[in-house]
């Protein structure tokens, strides 16, 4: 039996990082940009768990605890945003989000 | 079993991810993200994090994932095209993201992270004591700072949902 290595997890993670990043320069909705940008916690938080597992340490658990909670509030205070964009320009389109621009 | 268990859900996870990316829609991306996250909780319950898959489905697939439904379902978009493919902004992209696919290519093909077999390494993570114990000994003022940071969002968001309208008033 071929035991899964710290590197599977770490590929894995780095290759979700990727393709939310890819995600995050791509698309052009707030809102998925928004999805991408909170699936490369998410593969920040594998890539913590992996390290502590392997490591027999507690520190990336409890550190993946901290993220979830604050990741929580940020997605609540970000969707507001957002809600409140939407109400204010009537779109959420990045590209026509050019107030700054002139 | 285990390694094939492993492919499965990376598999799986790596494929639902692409749909979030590739999807026009941004209800299918929501729900792409939601089977992602469900494969990520069964990686940490491989892992032997088993609080932490539960909380990954709670905290994420349960609150995080319906508010963004709510919200898209809200918003109601129209957009004709999904992605943003002219101009300087994509070449700038393409470099970065070829940049950082190399990056993973060297990762593969040559990072090997020394580790001990698994079964010498305690799962530290397993036992629902030992999240107690640190969280209330190490980890205290984080925790109490962690309350607080919860109190200032809600408190951002009930000013961010309720004054826009006096805003745009005066505006």
């Amino acid at each position: 039996m071929i035991e899964i290595g710290l590197n599977a997890y770490i590929l894995l993670s780095v290759v979700l990082f990727a393709i939310g990043f890819f995600g995050v320069l791509v698309r052009k909705n707030t809102l998925v940009i928004y999805i991408c940008l909170e699936l490369m916690l998410v593969a920040a938080t594998l890539a913590l768990v992996a390290f502590s597992r392997y490591n027999g340490t507690m520190d990336g658990n409890v550190f993946v605890f901290f993220i979830l909670t604050v990741a929580a509030a940020e997605v609540a205070v970000g969707l507001a945003i957002i809600v409140a964009l939407f109400r204010k320009r009537m779109t959420v389109q990045v590209d026509k989000l050019n107030a700054l621009k002139n | 079993m285990a390694e094939y268990l492993f492919y499965f859900l990376s598999a799986f996870t790596v494929l639902c991810s692409l749909g979030v990316v590739l999807n026009r829609n941004a209800i299918n991306s929501s729900l792409c993200f939601l089977l992602a996250l469900v494969g990520v909780a069964g990686l940490f319950a491989m892992l032997e994090a088993y609080l932490l898959a539960v909380l990954m489905v709670l905290v994420y697939a349960g609150a995080v994932v319906a508010l963004f439904l709510f919200i898209v379902m809200l918003l109601d978009l129209n957009e004709k095209s999904a992605w943003s493919m002219k101009g300087l902004s994509t070449v700038s992209a393409v470099i970065a993201f070829a940049l950082l696919v190399a990056g993973v290519c060297s990762f593969a093909l040559q990072g090997q992270l020394d580790t001990l077999p698994l079964s010498e390494v305690p799962a530290v993570g397993a036992s629902l004591k030992n999240y107690g114990y640190q969280l209330f000994t190490t980890y205290l003022l984080p925790v109490q700072v962690v309350g607080f940071l919860l109190l200032i969002a809600m408190l951002g968001v009930i000013v961010l949902s309720k004054k826009f309208d006096a805003v745009e008033d005066s505006a």
